[in-house]
């Protein structure tokens, strides 16, 4: 990878693909998680709380669980993982794609919840209104319900970005740590520690740190903004 | 009493319509034609079915089962699986409230419907919709910046521009106080003189009904009661919805004279002669005249001395007296039907009858500067 020659220290590495792995899964989660935000927020189905309950895990249970889990899943004997040997001859553990597809699981919350509250909030009158003046629906969805939910997708994908940038356990778990391929910055980080490379660590850590911070703050200083309008 | 109306059959156009729709508190069961000119009114109580009867034309009701035709065009027929989605049913929609996309300024809402406009030949010049509902000031407004009044003009002139074939507007003044209608219902009056377009207006006020519509629905718990053009449904006497306070009548006028020194205007119609204050239209220039029951008393001789200035000669055509404490009763004059709301008793004591030859004094009178219906 020739980014990382831009970088100078040993952790350029984990972190361009670190933000690689979030870019990747945040474009994958806004393409999944907004249809089945928009179902959930209009169902009356019973099967609601159950989708909702399983989006939902994630939150609640340990990464190794789910990293376990998926290892399983993914594996070259798990359902998708034989799928996928099938199709391209690679296995998906401990490969980029099998990450970002574990990590579109493990942040599929992040990127839900607020899309969901979103569309939950949205006054469906005005979709109404704009069907009326000409707009199928697909695009009464795009112009109207979109662009009026613009809060819900700024924090959908902040939240999913930096979730995905800190994740660890389900990494280790399915990813493992080879470079270039599978070692992200927390599992960078954590080699540091180990082999007591504390100024490393320190870099890394506060690169993350700091990114963290400034994402979160930028998203609910937006937030302020647009909500006093 | 009519359950079926074929207004439009005479004049070519029409919205010819069945629909069935049932709630868990409420049913609508319509069998309807709506002439497509002018502006027809939906009158009724709140909860009568006014709004799912929009919904319904509009395509917005799923669960309701029926045909709508529009000029012959079937765009719903349940019967055979048939019903155009609501984006494809050129009609305009103007709601209770303006639900304008609070993301777009005005000009942008506005371009939402004429940039989706249904057909090309329906449409309506951007620059005229703006003259007619005073838009001028306002296209760089966003829309949290706008009064109520000004809002519902805007989500007027935006339903206009999606060149309906049809508008429907559901009571867009209910919303309003009394200062906000009076500043809309002269653009509304603008409207219907000046655009072809055909409007189904629905409203629960007998005043904005007369003051606007041609034709005249009355519904009532879901099902039809008359329908008609307005001159006609409005002296129907069995209408109790109609036998309130606000019972009265439309006529049309045409403008004999000014009176200047009196600041008077003479107005002609079929029955005679009617003294205005004010300048109304001028020569010749036709006028709806609305007069309420209330305002209309009757003697048996002229009276001489008084200070009410019309007096108008008139016949007993019915009289309906099962309103309480009121009598209702419908005269001619020359061709035109009034209507008169007196106390049971007075009616006894002046013991009126049918084909009786009266005097009615009529003490106000109210103009609108369009012609009535045509």
């Amino acid at each position: 990878m020739n980014a990382m020659s831009i970088f100078s220290f040993p952790g350029s590495g984990p972190i361009w693909l670190s933000v690689q792995l979030a870019a990747v899964t945040t474009l994958v989660l806004i393409l999944i998680g907004t249809p089945l935000a928009w179902w959930l927020a209009g169902t009356a189905s019973r099967a609601k709380s159950v989708i909702e309950a399983t989006v939902a895990l994630p939150i609640v249970l340990p990464p190794t669980v789910m990293g376990f889990y998926l290892l399983i899943l993914l594996g070259p004997y798990g359902a998708i993982g034989q799928w996928w040997v099938e199709l391209t001859g690679e296995t998906l553990t401990f490969s980029f794609s099998g990450l970002v597809i574990a990590s579109c699981f493990y942040s599929l919350p992040f990127a839900v919840q607020p899309l969901q509250n979103a569309f939950e909030a949205l006054d469906r009158r005005n979709l109404e209104a704009a069907w009326t003046l000409g707009a199928s629906r697909l695009d009464a969805f795009f112009t109207v319900a979109v662009p009026q939910s613009a809060r819900g997708f700024l924090n959908a994908m902040v939240l999913a970005f930096a979730h995905t940038l800190g994740e660890f356990g389900v990494v280790l778990m399915v990813g493992g740590n080879i470079p270039g391929e599978t070692r992200v910055i927390s599992i960078a980080i954590y080699d540091q520690v180990e082999s007591l490379n504390y100024t490393n660590a320190h870099q890394l850590s506060a690169i993350l740190l700091t990114f963290a911070f400034s994402a979160l703050l930028l998203m609910y200083v937006i937030n302020r903004r647009w909500q006093r309008r | 009493m009519n359950t079926t109306n074929h207004l439009g059959e005479q004049t070519g156009g029409a919205v010819t319509l069945r629909y069935l729709l049932n709630r868990a508190d409420f049913s609508l069961d319509v069998d309807l034609s709506i002439p497509l000119r002018g502006i027809t009114g939906i009158f009724g109580e709140s909860g009568s079915g006014k709004t799912a009867l929009l919904r319904c034309i509009a395509g917005l009701e799923k669960p309701a089962i029926g045909q709508l035709a529009i000029n012959g065009d079937t765009w719903q027929d349940t019967l055979q699986k048939l019903s155009r989605a609501v984006h494809e049913r050129q009609i305009g929609y103007v709601f209770q409230e303006p639900r304008l996309f609070d993301h777009l300024d005005v000009s942008s809402n506005l371009e939402y419907g004429r940039s989706r406009r249904h057909d090309e030949k329906n449409s309506i010049e951007l620059g005229q919709i703006i003259d007619l509902l005073g838009l001028n000031g306002l296209l760089q407004r966003r829309t949290d910046e706008l009064s109520g009044g000004e809002a519902q003009r805007v989500a007027i002139a935006r339903a206009l521009l999606c060149a309906p074939r049809l508008v429907l507007m559901d009571e867009p003044l209910a919303a309003l106080d009394r200062a906000r209608k009076e500043e809309i219902l002269p653009f509304l009056d603008r409207l219907h003189t000046e655009l072809s377009v055909p409007i189904l207006y629905v409203s629960h006020s007998i005043e904005e009904v007369c003051r606007l519509c041609d034709h005249l629905i009355i519904i009532d718990q879901g099902h039809i009661l008359a329908a008609g053009d307005i001159q006609s449904v409005l002296v129907d006497l069995d209408l109790p919805l109609l036998a309130g306070e606000e019972a009265g009548s439309v006529i049309a006028g045409r403008v004999a004279a000014y009176d200047e020194e009196y600041d008077l205007t003479h107005l002609k119609f079929s029955g005679g002669t009617l003294i205005v204050p004010g300048k109304h239209g001028h020569r010749e220039s036709e006028l709806r005249l609305r007069i309420r029951g209330n305002d209309v008393s009757l003697c048996r001789s002229r009276p001489t001395d008084t200070s009410i200035l019309n007096i108008i000669p008139v016949t007993v055509d019915r009289i309906q007296s099962d309103h309480g404490p009121y009598a209702l009763i419908r005269l001619r004059a020359g061709n035109d039907l009034l209507t008169a709301r007196l106390t049971r008793r007075s009616c006894n004591e002046l013991g009126l009858k049918q084909d009786d030859q009266l005097l009615a004094q009529i003490k106000s009178v109210a103009v609108r500067n369009t012609p009535a219906a045509d």
